[in-house]
């Protein structure tokens, strides 16, 4: 018995390290090109021993790409800068629409409700490719092309329904009972909703958000149509490594570095919180 | 002026009539038990008082004002649920102490209250952990203290008993009418089990198929039950019902039962020639010996013993089954074989076969305690 659960144990190990490495590979190869040179990242036959450059981090943090052809200035921190706030204040807007409305669908079933929230969901589905060209029409008329207040409510069409549909399973997990004690015992509809609903559906919210932070982060046909330059996420940035004089590899590897880590850090933080709120919200959907 | 006063409450789901139109009067300091198979709607009438579900049709009147717009908070009540309700993310403490934090009571005197009413259902000890810490039983203490410790004059229980183990079911049982008089409020209590109810009810309210089959004091409900329904909710083992057709002979009432012919009381002479079905209480039969006329003639086919009674099972002529209980288990015959039973005649019950309304004797009506 020991033994077969001892060998079974070091198959499962060895499976697992498979299984990371193909998973992780390209991650770390693009850790490594980071910090190689153009050059080095294209010889023939590839080598994994190279001596460190820190060039490519330098050239995006002080904006100055030095390329065969010239110099070249790009906006990789303000593109950055953009994707922080773009989908900092998308997802903090899609929260405090998105929760009141996922209360609302998970516990008053009022006319069209169904309609209404699947209609909301049914945004998913349609390729943002579609909607772009009346979009962009629409927001020339508007006023609203190249403006941070355009894309974040662009972004909500990304963020809102995911929220809405993963809160509302979480609400709907929480027993009508429960609210109804504190509503007898006194308190007011709104002082339930965030004394008693809110809280516990804390992780659901926590999850919902953060997953749709990932997607905000994530987005790039829609900047690229609507933003220009200097309104644009690191997403469409990294366009501009792609010069007169080719593909600069190394400081796109860096730029992919940079742009990877916040949302990592930020996933591996509340990654307990993303997990159980992805299987739990979803079971009950 | 009743201190809760239902008027033709009806409230559907979908197609289906939960209610069908309750009055109920209850008065100030009284409680009530609100007793019902499952399904029959006593919870929907909890949440229609307490404001949870709004009525289709009816009115609701709490202190002698009508009630039927107004939301939970605002009705003044203290409701303890079925499945305890509490607030997971909160201390047994805050828990209890969410009845008073909306009434602005100041931090000092919450505690006191709180620790007051803690000490009284023995859970001072548990009151800082929180929810998923407690025990069923403390849990369904909290439950209650939390709707105890406002002092509320109108106290609504929805089987707080129900999910708890049979011993503490027990104990509780002893503790809470004690506890619900000291509080002196006016308590609608729900529950399905007819011992509960009453134990614990001034007065019982039957609820059947959605309104109220009958509302009297637990021994009037016993011994006068208004129809077979509510006569077959109580009593354990239930009471046991033969076909018979009363006729007149030599112009006293007589009904057969396993061949046997027993002798009614006058005051049934106008039930003869109706269908009626006979009710006996498992108690009123009671073996015999010797052959003596109006004593019916049945086979002894099991003998249970439960210590303080014994359960006896017949069976008589046609194979109808018949239930009698003894009390205490030492003289009863453990032989089974032919017997003889004896009807007690003033625990008798005679229902109308088509509505199962009782028979209500002429010279009796409502005259027994």
């Amino acid at each position: 018995m020991d033994r077969i659960s001892s060998l079974e144990r070091v198959l499962r190990g060895l499976l697992l390290t498979l299984i990371v490495i193909f998973f992780l590979f390209p991650i770390f190869w693009i850790l490594l090109m980071s910090f190689q040179t153009n050059e080095q990242i294209l010889r023939i036959p590839p080598s994994l021993t190279f001596v460190p450059t820190l060039d490519n981090y330098k050239a995006l943090i002080s904006g100055h790409l030095v390329t065969s052809a010239g110099t070249l200035d790009i906006a990789f921190m303000r593109n950055l800068g953009n994707s922080v706030l773009l989908s900092t204040c998308a997802v903090v807007l899609a929260l405090i629409l998105g929760v009141p409305a996922a209360y609302a669908f998970a516990r008053f079933k009022f006319w069209l409700s169904e309609d209404i929230a699947f209609t909301l969901l049914s945004f998913r589905f349609a390729p943002p490719l579609l909607v772009l060209l009346p979009l962009s029409l629409y927001f020339q008329d508007l006023g609203l092309v190249d403006t941070y207040v355009g894309l974040i409510w662009v972004y909500q069409l990304i963020a809102l329904p995911l929220i809405l549909w993963i809160v509302r399973g979480y609400f709907e997990d929480i027993s009508p009972d429960i609210e109804n004690a504190y509503r007898i015992a006194g308190h007011s509809w709104a002082r339930t909703f965030f004394k008693i609903a809110v809280p516990l559906a804390g992780p659901g919210i926590a999850a919902a958000g953060l997953l749709s932070f990932i997607f905000c982060w994530n987005n790039f046909v829609f900047a690229l149509i609507l933003a220009s330059a200097d309104k644009q996420p690191v997403t469409v940035g990294a366009l501009a490594f792609v010069t007169a004089s080719g593909i600069q590899y190394g400081q796109v590897a860096a730029a992919i570095v940079l742009s990877v880590t916040p949302t990592l850090l930020l996933a591996l933080y509340a990654q307990r919180w993303l997990v159980a709120g992805l299987s739990l919200g979803a079971v009950k959907g | 002026m009743a201190q809760i006063e239902i008027r033709n409450l009806r409230k559907s789901f979908k197609d289906a009539a939960v209610l069908r139109g309750v009055s109920l009067n209850v008065d100030k300091g009284e409680i009530v038990a609100l007793f019902g198979p499952s399904g029959t709607g006593k919870t929907v009438l909890l949440r229609l008082l307490a404001g949870i579900y709004a009525p289709d049709a009816g009115t609701i009147g709490l202190r002698g004002r009508d009630a039927s717009g107004s939301p939970p908070e605002k009705r003044g009540i203290g409701m303890a649920f079925q499945n305890f309700a509490l607030f997971p993310h909160m201390t047994a403490r805050d828990n209890i102490a969410s009845a008073l934090t909306a009434r602005k009571a100041d931090a000092a005197e919450i505690g006191r209250k709180v620790d007051a009413v803690a000490r009284l259902l023995k859970i001072g000890h548990v009151l800082d952990h929180s929810p998923r810490e407690l025990s069923n039983g403390q849990k369904q203490r909290t439950a209650l203290a939390r709707a105890l410790v406002a002092d509320p004059d109108i106290l609504l229980l929805d089987d707080p008993l129900r999910n708890v183990d049979a011993k503490l079911r027990y104990e509780m049982r002893l503790e809470l009418p004690a506890l619900l008089k000291r509080a002196g409020s006016t308590v609608l209590y729900v529950t399905q089990d007819f011992k509960e109810a009453m134990a614990l009810g001034d007065r019982i309210a039957v609820l059947l198929d959605g309104e109220i089959a009958q509302c009297d004091t637990p021994a009037r409900i016993y011994a006068e039950p208004a129809s077979i329904g509510v006569a077959r909710l109580f009593g354990d083992p239930t009471l046991n019902l033969v076909e018979v057709e009363p006729r007149l002979v030599d112009g006293v009432p007589e009904v057969r039962v396993g061949g046997a012919a027993i002798r009614l009381p006058a005051s049934y002479a106008a039930a003869a020639g109706g269908n009626y079905m006979l009710g006996l209480r498992p108690e009123s039969l009671h073996l015999v010996d010797g052959q003596a006329p109006g004593t019916i003639a049945v086979d002894l086919v099991a003998v249970t013993p439960l210590n303080e009674k014994s359960v006896l099972l017949f069976t008589m002529e046609g194979g109808n089954e018949l239930l009698a209980s003894e009390a205490g288990d030492r003289d009863v015959p453990r032989r089974t074989g032919p017997s003889r039973l004896a009807v007690d005649l003033d625990a008798l019950l005679l229902f109308d076969r088509n509505s199962g309304r009782r028979f209500i004797p002429a010279d009796n009506m409502g005259a027994r305690p």
